[in-house]
């Protein structure tokens, strides 16, 4: 991976599907002094953001130099005091709205959730109105069934149909 | 009614022609790379406090250093190939600044204090500062760290390299940008 | 040599499919049977083309041919046997010529018994078909082809990607790929029956089968996948949203809202555009799936590398959504319903109900899988669209779909008379509020997991409950034994008791979600040698650690651990050796240890060690009910293969009008 002497984000996308890369032996190891702050504690707010390095992976999942460090980061945060919210808001503003497990119901961000919200419950009233009218409706003229051709014909019409 | 529900059926395919066409548009941003000829994108990068490199900014803007070369690297703290060239770039900037050549940094996807220490490690003294939402980083399709541009007075990119910049590589670039033209 | 002789059968194949596809239209279109026949005949070749195609691909890779570029890619000397000829769909290249070899055997098998295909629709199922291969072939040879030689061959390959070595990731691709193409065969006989302006539903009855066939390898290929990635991936779970997970799960919703349309249409005659629309939607979305996993277009973990067939694909895409949209549009009025909706508690009501359930959760997950793209592409901002996005959006409509399918055996077809559904209804209700005291009983607090596992028992013992009404009513009228009794019912309706049981797989499938959707469990701790940590009433000791080079697969370095597993009471339960693989090439896995009982899966990984493996890291997950995926998928296979076992056709001398067909033969 290292072959070309530098951090490829596209090679890594393969390396990552295993959820873990390692890069050396120390740099993913997790740090040898314990730390006031528990892994547990620091994955429970990883599991809600999404490291660009490692696309569609939650950051508890990946172990990517760069996620290491957000994690210590996320570490350092919670020693401080910072509650969750504070530290997703932290990582959004500075790395953007992506890193964000779910986009906040806001601005652009709102799409995602106003078209299924509306747009759902809109066609299935639609589907209301249409089955009311359909039921109202009369059937629409018989149409002559179709002459079958031959013999065979008729026999495969029939095997479909009963055996089906 | 029977019109009512071809008119249904019309705005489907409208629909499905929308999404084919940003479902095209899309593939060819994907299959776009760094620009590595052409003007060079603008962007504005805030710069971490006492990295101004001497510029008297906060904030680093491209388009305001029109008529000056800039060397354009993009890095990271958990880059390890980033380490082999830092020092070396560091250098190159003590070197050329007096003939009017700015180093930047763009630092990618990467914890403040990670980064500063980073920047101490290597004695960094030139311009840097942090790509808030990716956005630089985006501008200039990389695809990893590190990568460095140069760019000339005319604001268009003449150097690309997507791998550490070894001894030698960029002064004869940077020479023949700053020769007084005939 | 191979190299050669592949590239030359390729163009003899491609040459012939495009020249079968223009004359299969041109037949159709001027009336010209015999010439629907020559290409009949065409299409027929394509299989043993292109089985020594892949053939002649497998030679090379066994024999390590580093000549050809793709077995560089995908092999090296070192390989194993059976990983050199898993290979063959290891790559890009590769994978695309096994795609067309499947699709070729498809063809084959739909166009070699022309008795099975009404006259005037054989030769456009014929072009449809053969324009799908053609279109493949085109691939294969102008835009990733595998027979490339190098001009200076290289000494050894680069290997097979370490993720695919895996034997749920060997089985996954094909069995998807098996669905995929398998929807290929009812779309091209809906083209066929919109371009041949058949005004009767006999196409829709023809395809019936092909869909549930094709619909089993999808199923099947979502399942493997999900069980993958549970046993490779190491990050606790089963199914993440992934675009590409997503891409696959929207034929498979589409589609199976078509095995319901189709359903009403039989019966009442109703629901053919709708039925039309939701194959050509299916294909569609196998056609744009394989798109966007292929070319990289939507950012996934899957990503293949990036590759010249995008273009072709997207104008592939382009054609058969708007071009089938457009057919159907024009005969729109062909297909109009024979009858109309009687009453609301009806059976064709319900079933509307679910396909509108389908086809809006299919929305929903498009809309966040694609949602990224357009916020990036119109707006300039990247956004994730994640988990809690589709179990929030998802989540309350596969639930009304569980309420659904335990009520939809007793509601009968035109109307339903209120006093028939009550005491299911009833006895339904009281189940489900078992089920949930059960729950309650057992720990379980949050409202949405407690609603799941009622609406689960409500579904499944709607189903139960029709089973045995139908074996007591035959019981009755037979005095058979039990066992006999529910042998010859599912015999002689094998596609209603068949489509319960797939029923049954899903209220399984639906416990085990709930399970573990909502009620996981992790931690992750550092141990040194001989220190314990207890959760979830389990204790677990890091035993050793040890390294070692496989001999057969010496490119990469396996760290194992040892830990044993205690119960409470201190009792050994289980050693488990969760491992690290390290590749040469960067890469690296963390297969997790798994102790799976009915109850819960304790899932252990090895996430990292210091000090010469003195203190190790684990990541441990408890996840509840796990297993009852897996038991659930095997029941849904079970019912699909009850469904779909066919009936032959009766020679048609043997026939005299009037007379009714034989007794279908037993169900094995």
């Amino acid at each position: 991976m290292m072959g070309r002497g530098r951090f490829d984000v596209l090679v890594l996308g393969a390396a990552i599907l295993a959820g873990l890369l390692k890069v050396g032996g120390a740099a993913w190891a997790q740090s040898p002094t314990p730390s006031p702050v528990s892994d547990d504690a620091v994955n429970r707010v990883a599991k809600k953001l999404y490291c660009p390095v490692c696309e569609n992976v939650p950051l508890d999942a990946c172990d990517t130099p760069a996620c290491v460090q957000w994690k210590e980061e996320i570490r350092a945060m919670l020693g401080e005091g910072r509650s969750e919210p504070e530290i997703l808001a932290f990582f959004a503003s500075r790395y953007g709205m992506r890193v964000l497990a779910v986009p906040p119901p806001r601005g652009i961000e709102l799409g995602v959730w106003l078209i299924p919200a509306v747009g759902l419950p809109a066609a299935a009233l639609w589907l209301a109105l249409r089955l009311a009218r359909w039921r109202r409706g009369t059937p629409a003229p018989e149409t002559a069934a179709e002459v079958l051709p031959d013999e065979a014909a008729q026999a495969l019409d029939r095997w479909a149909r009963e055996n089906w | 009614m029977r019109d009512g529900r071809r008119w249904g059926v019309w705005v489907g395919l409208g629909l499905a022609m929308a999404f084919l066409v940003l479902l095209g548009w899309a593939f060819i941003e994907r299959g776009r790379t760094a620009p590595t000829r052409g003007p060079a994108p603008d962007f504005t990068l805030p710069l971490y406090e006492g990295y101004d490199g001497g510029l008297g900014i906060s904030e680093f803007r491209l388009r305001d250093w029109r008529g000056r070369v800039v060397v354009l690297n993009f890095w990271a703290s958990w880059c390890k190939p980033c380490e082999e060239e830092a020092a070396l770039l560091e250098s190159l900037w003590r070197s050329y600044r007096d003939r009017g050549v700015i180093f930047v940094g763009v630092d990618y996807l990467d914890a403040p204090s990670a980064a500063l220490a980073y920047l101490r490690r290597f004695q960094i003294t030139y311009p840097n500062g942090p790509d808030v939402g990716t956005r630089i980083s985006r501008l200039y399709r990389i695809t990893g760290v590190p990568e460095t541009f140069v760019v000339d007075p005319k604001g268009e990119v003449v150097f690309y390299k997507a791998a550490p910049i070894r001894p030698g590589e960029l002064e004869g670039i940077l020479d023949s940008l700053l020769a007084p033209r005939n | 040599m191979e190299a050669a002789l592949g590239q030359g059968i390729l163009m003899l194949a491609w040459g012939l499919g495009a020249a079968g596809t223009a004359l299969a239209f041109w037949a159709g279109f001027r009336h010209r049977p015999v010439w629907g026949e020559v290409a009949r005949r065409i299409a027929l070749v394509m299989a043993p083309l292109l089985s020594g195609l892949v053939l002649l691909l497998v030679v090379a890779l066994v024999q390590d041919d580093f000549r050809l570029v793709y077995v560089a890619q995908v092999s090296r000397r070192t390989q194993p046997l059976f990983l050199k000829v898993t290979a063959l769909w290891g790559g890009q290249n590769g994978s695309l010529l096994f795609w067309s070899w499947l699709m070729s055997l498809f063809l084959f098998v739909a166009m070699a018994r022309p008795r099975r295909i009404p006259g005037d629709l054989l030769p456009y199922v014929t072009g449809t078909l053969l324009l799908t291969q053609t279109f493949f072939l085109t691939l294969n040879l102008f835009f990733a082809n595998p027979f490339e030689v190098f001009l200076a061959p290289p000494a050894d390959g680069r290997g097979l990607n370490p993720l695919l070595r895996h034997p749920g990731m060997i089985v996954h691709p094909p069995l998807l790929y098996l669905g995929f193409v398998g929807f290929t065969v009812p779309y091209a006989f809906a083209v066929a029956a919109l371009l041949a302006g058949r005004r009767d539903d006999l196409w829709l009855a023809l395809i019936r089968r092909w869909a549930l066939v094709a619909w089993l390898f999808l199923s099947l290929g979502l399942l493997v996948g999900a069980r993958w990635a549970y046993d490779v991936l190491g990050w606790g779970g089963y199914w993440g949203w992934d675009p590409v997970e997503n891409a696959a799960l929207l034929p498979w919703l589409t589609a199976t809202a078509f095995l319901h349309s189709v359903m009403v249409q039989e019966r009442r005659g109703m629901l053919k555009v709708w039925s039309a629309l939701l194959i050509i939607l299916t294909y569609a979305l196998v056609i744009l799936g394989t798109f966007i996993t292929r070319t990289g277009v939507i950012a996934s973990v899957h990503a293949f590398a990036r590759s010249a067939i995008g273009p072709p694909f997207l104008i592939y895409v382009a054609l058969v959504l708007v071009g089938s949209l457009a057919l159907l549009a024009w005969r729109w009025d062909l297909l109009r319903a024979e009858n109309r909706i009687e009453s609301w508690l009806s059976r064709e009501t319900f079933f509307l109900l679910n396909n509108w359930l389908f086809l809006a959760i299919a929305f929903a997950i498009f809309w966040g899988t694609f949602y990224p793209m357009f916020s990036e592409l119109l707006f300039n901002e990247k956004l994730t669209v994640g988990p809690p996005y589709y179990d929030q959006v998802t989540g309350p409509m596969f639930a009304a779909l569980y309420g659904l399918m335990g009520v939809i055996p007793f509601v009968r077809w035109r109307r339903t008379p209120g006093v028939a559904l009550g005491p299911a209804l009833g006895s339904g209700a009281l189940a489900a509020t078992g089920m949930a005291a059960l729950a309650w009983g057992l720990g379980v607090r949050q409202p949405w997991a407690l609603l799941g596992f009622a609406l689960c028992a409500f579904a499944g013992w709607g189903t139960l409950l029709d089973y045995g009404l139908g074996v007591r009513a035959r019981r009755r009228a037979t005095g058979e034994a039990w066992p006999v009794a529910l042998a010859r019912l599912v015999r002689r309706h094998p596609r209603r008791y068949g489509g319960y049981l797939v029923h049954l797989g899903v209220v399984l499938i639906g416990i085990g979600v709930v399970g573990s959707r909502f009620y996981p469990q992790e931690t992750q701790r550092t141990l040194g040698l001989g220190e314990s940590l207890t959760f979830g009433g389990y204790r677990l000791v890091y035993q050793g650690i040890r390294q070692y080079v496989p001999a057969a697969e010496p490119d990469v370095t396996v760290t194992e651990a040892w830990v044993q597993v205690y119960d409470a009471h201190g009792r050994p339960l289980a050693s488990l050796y969760p491992y690290v693989l390290q590749y040469e090439s960067g890469e690296s896995l963390t297969p997790p240890a798994l102790r799976a009982t009915l109850k819960e899966d304790l899932y252990l990984l090895l996430s990292g060690w210091t000090e010469g493996g003195n203190r190790a890291t684990f990541k441990v997950f408890i996840n509840p009910l796990v297993s009852w995926i897996w038991i659930g998928g095997l029941v849904l296979i079970l019912g699909t293969l009850v469904a779909v076992w066919p009936a032959p056709l009766p020679a048609p001398q043997r026939l005299p009008v009037g007379q009714p067909v034989r007794e279908q033969p037993a169900v094995p």
